[in-house]
Order: C-alpha cells, then structure tokens, then sequence
C-alpha cells in the first residue's frame, strides 16, 4: 500500500456512474430530451469536454477500445489529453483506427467513416440548449420542449435568411429528433448532421457545466430544420483533400507559409491516413518520391 | 354584430392574500365589440385584464371562451398547451411596454413572422411577405423590415407590436394602456390606425385605460372600476356624456379641457 489517495476504475465511483446511467438510460428512452443529471467536478476545466468524460467513464468497460478525437483530430490537446486520462485510469485499450473503437469520445465532429451497430459516440457539449440564446430562461425553454412550441427555433434561422440571404449557421445546427424534440447536435459542423440520421451507432451527449444528457439511440430520424423555399444544405468544398484527396469529406484550412500559402486538408486525421495508406493521394502528394528525395537532400 | 357572446366573464375575483385585485365582475364581450376598462391606478383593471387573459388564475369565478369550433370552454379548465396556443393564434395581447411584447434582438420581419412560424408556416418567402404586408398596415417603411426593433421610435415599437398580435388574425385582443408613454401626435396616429383595423377586421378588443380620450374614440362600451369592482358600465357615449355614478361624474370632470 502506499497513501496516494485510490480510486476506482474509471475514475468516477460507483454510485455516481450509476447515477449517470441512469440518466442515460433515460435519454436513451427518450430520443432528444435532455436529462438533468448531478455532474461531477472532473480534473479537468469545464470546457474541456467533462460532460463526455462522465458519460465515457460511466459506460466503458475494461474490454473496450477508446478513441479520442478533438476537431476530428486523435492528436490534439484535448484528445491526447483525455485518452491518457482513460489510459491511466481505466487502463483500457486505445486507438486511432475508428473501425476499431468501440466507444469514441468527440469533440466537434463525426468520423467519416460510417459508424456500425455496437458503437458508441459520445459527444462533449457546451451548452445543450437549442433555444438558449433566443430564450435566456431554463423555466420557459422547459415548457416550450414539454409543449413543442419551437417556432422560435425557425425565428433563428428566419433572421439568417434576412441578414445573409441564406441560412448562415453552420455549426450546432439544430435539428428534430423523431419528429419531437429539437436538439442541439453540439458545435459539429452542419456538414456532420446527416450522419446522426438513421445512424447505425448509440449516440451520446454530455454537458458538464449545464448538467444536461442526451441521447440518440440507433435508427432514429435526425432531421435538421429548415424552410420549404431554403432547404438544409451542408457545406461544399470546392476542392479535395491535399493530402488525400478525399471528396465529399469536411476539411480544415492549414495555413502553409507566411506568403498566403494554404491548404486544405480532411479534418478526420484517420480517415486521411487510412486513405493515405491506401494509396490515395492528393495534391500536395502527388509526386510524393520526389518529395522525399528533397527531403533527403 | 352576432348574437353569441365571444367571452362570457361570471362573478370573476382575484385576492391577493387578503388585498382585493377585483371582485365580482361579470360581462359578456360580442364578437367585433371593443370594450373599455377605466378607472383610476389601483382600480383594479389590469388584475382583470390578467385573469381574462388567463396571465392570472382567478381566485373564483368562470371566463369562458367560445371557440372557433363553436364550444364554449371554461379557459381555467382548458391545459397550459390549448391556453398558449389559443394566445398565440386566436388572441393578441398588446402590452404598455412594447419591449414586453416584442423580441427586441430580432428583426421586426421576424417579429411579425414568429406568430406564423410558431403554427407551423415553414416557407420564408410567404412568411417574410406577410410581415411586410403587416408593416404596411401599421405604417412602418417596409425597408425597416429587417432593423430590430431597438433601433425604433417608442410609436414605431407599439404599430409593431400590434403588427405582430394580429398577423394570425385573432379574433380578441387584450391591450393593456396600449397608448401610455406615448406623446399626443404620435397617440392620435396610433388611435387612428387602431380603429381603423378594429373596424377592418370585426376584432373584439378589450383595452385596459386610464385616458378616457382612447375609450371615447376606440370603444362602443365601457366599465368604469373603483376599488376592485364595476361601478358603472354601458355605451361610451352614454357613460362619458351623462355619468351617472358620483366617482364617473368625478373622473368625466377630471378631463383637463384645452
């Protein structure tokens, strides 16, 4: 024995994971409705995805493979960060490889990849509330969930259309859950919203600082909301990934040089690779033997 | 005028605690009429107002309702849904301060549209016609459409605001001093335009008021409360031109003559 101060698998003791699973579980019967639970003090800020934490600790399992992903990307802060928390704690198997994690925590993002029956994604959310900056009081967002008036909603997205011709907002776009509850899909891009529909993975959300779960489970409608006249629309790229030449995939801007040299690369570091394993090359890689004698040199 | 009452109000009363809001007051209101509630601060009006409106439970007493599909309800008796969603397509409630009323962080087009979108309109070419058309009614440069309201004179914020309660076409609205605050020119353009939809589309109103002026030129009937109960009440004419309780004949010889 030696006095560090113990504890349990998973960080989070039992109770609380069960207090946790039980909100889960009730999110999980309800498809949008977000669950007050009693959020934990993680070791981390708020901000930094506690809400995820707390779910991921309170489903993982000793046998199941982690990934991290923050922005897409298994190696930022925020990934790096959380998946050696797991690994210290739980002391469970990690991963990159989408296809091989049985549970993903994300920041942001949803994998290209399309995700299979049996997994889970888990969502790290700052603030669950679709209706919050059109409607600052938490009694009357209630009662307009409880009641289905969400025309507010539409009010948001009405402004969009009057001030930039075209529905502007591109991220946390809100959607409708089984045609009942509208949700906050967490600051993903609107590019990602058509993936959480009919999706074959269990997916979850969690927000720490605003005590909120929710859930979608598997095979439920997602729709986003929009006008007959301006319909949904994600967002286009005009070009594919320099890297690996993925169309059809979200991409990130990365600034080159200081001479106004950029690229644009996908924002899912695994899907880029895996491609990239594959043979898949784009732009940038074109003519990678050269490259790598100059790089040489 | 139709023969059915639209609103039936029995021996309505409020308590607070042991303080007396109003007590005992029943009326009907009929289809296209406007009625008028006077009487000085702390009458009593706008506690009734609140009760009609169902902002307020009653302590005892019945509103009823008749509804579109020719029932009467009793509103304490209806759910919270069936009461918000009759508030928000088959009434209108026009409040003293617009900036109640009125979202005022989003433009007055989406303003007049929420009430559309809020029954499920979803095509934002009809929605943003209505909402011009709207303000064209309440004489509001169609091109401030899209300026939020904060950016509005005090007049230009209450035309809005009744823009906004009456684009689903109610068939009551509430107002509460719906011309307080406002200076005389700009009262007179908004009476002018009040009567005139009043008249236009066969509303009932019934307008809480202190200035006696804006029952005179909006309503056909009036009440006059003290102390929480109607001391007086029929046509405006009769009612204004021959008071004939002491505290009407009172409040009638308070109008300052110029």
């Amino acid at each position: 024995m030696n006095d560090l101060a113990a504890y349990n698998f998973a960080y989070l003791d039992e109770q609380t994971k069960r207090m946790i699973r039980r909100a889960i579980l009730k999110a999980i019967a309800i498809p949008g409705y977000q669950v007050p639970f009693a959020s934990r003090e993680m070791p981390m800020p708020y901000g930094w995805g506690t809400g995820g934490v707390q779910v991921t600790a309170s489903i993982l399992g000793p046998d199941d493979v982690l990934k991290v992903i923050d922005q897409g990307a298994d190696d930022t802060t925020n990934a790096v960060s959380i998946r050696a928390f797991f690994q210290k704690v739980a002391n469970v198997a990690v991963t990159t490889k989408t296809k091989e994690a049985t549970i993903i925590q994300t920041r942001h993002r949803i994998p290209e990849e399309p995700l299979r029956e049996g997994q889970t994604l888990v969502y790290q959310v700052p603030i669950p509330e679709p209706l919050r900056f059109l409607e600052p009081r938490e009694t009357e967002t209630r009662k307009m969930h409880a009641l289905e008036e969400y025309g507010l909603m539409h009010v948001k997205l009405y402004e969009d259309i009057a001030r930039n011709g075209h529905i502007a907002t591109t991220y946390a776009y809100p959607v409708k859950v089984e045609d009942r509850y509208v949700m906050d899909p967490s600051p993903t891009p609107k590019f990602d919203n058509p993936k959480m529909h009919m999706s074959e993975a269990l997916q979850l959300f969690g927000a720490g600082r605003e005590k909120r779960i929710y859930a979608v489970p598997p095979y439920t409608q997602v729709v986003s909301l929009d006008f007959e006249d301006h319909p949904f629309e994600v967002q286009k790229f005009d070009k594919p990934c320099a890297l690996c030449g993925a169309e059809n995939v979200y991409l990130d801007e990365v600034v080159l040089d200081d001479k106004g040299g950029r690229m644009f690369v996908c924002s899912d570091t695994d899907h880029c690779e895996d491609r990239r394993a594959h043979g898949h090359a784009g732009a940038l890689l074109a003519r990678p033997t050269q490259e790598s004698q100059e790089a040489a040199e | 005028m139709s023969a059915i009452p639209l609103l039936k109000v029995n021996d309505v009363s409020k308590f607070y605690g042991s303080r007396i809001g109003c007590r005992n007051v029943s009326f009907e209101l009929y289809p296209g009429e406007v009625l008028a509630v006077v009487g000085e601060s702390g009458s009593g009006k706008t506690t009734l107002l609140s009760c009609l409106s169902t902002r307020l439970m009653p302590t005892s007493g019945i509103v009823e309702y008749h509804m579109r599909d020719g029932q009467y309800r009793d509103l304490a008796r209806m759910s919270e849904a069936e009461r918000r969603f009759l508030m928000r397509t088959d009434w209108g409630f026009v409040h003293q301060n617009p900036a109640d009323g009125l979202r005022m962080t989003v433009s007055a087009g989406a303003n007049v549209g929420e009430r559309l979108m809020a029954v499920g309109d979803r095509h934002y070419g009809n929605i943003r016609a209505s909402a011009s058309d709207w303000l064209r009614r309440v004489e509001i440069e169609e091109d401030r459409i899209d300026d939020q309201p904060r950016a509005f004179s005090g007049g230009m914020r209450q035309r809005l605001q009744i823009a906004r309660n009456l684009v689903t076409s109610p068939r009551l609205v509430f107002m509460d001093e719906p011309t307080g605050g406002l200076d005389v020119s700009v009262q007179a353009r908004l009476l002018d335009l009040l009567r005139g939809l009043v008249h236009d589309l066969g509303l009932a109103a019934i307008i809480v008021t202190h200035d006696l002026a804006v029952a005179r030129l909006l309503s056909h009937r009036m009440m006059v409360m003290k102390d929480g109960a109607v001391i007086e009440q029929g046509l405006t004419d009769r009612v204004l031109d021959d008071p004939r309780e002491p505290y009407t004949q009172l409040l009638v010889s308070s109008i300052l003559q110029v």
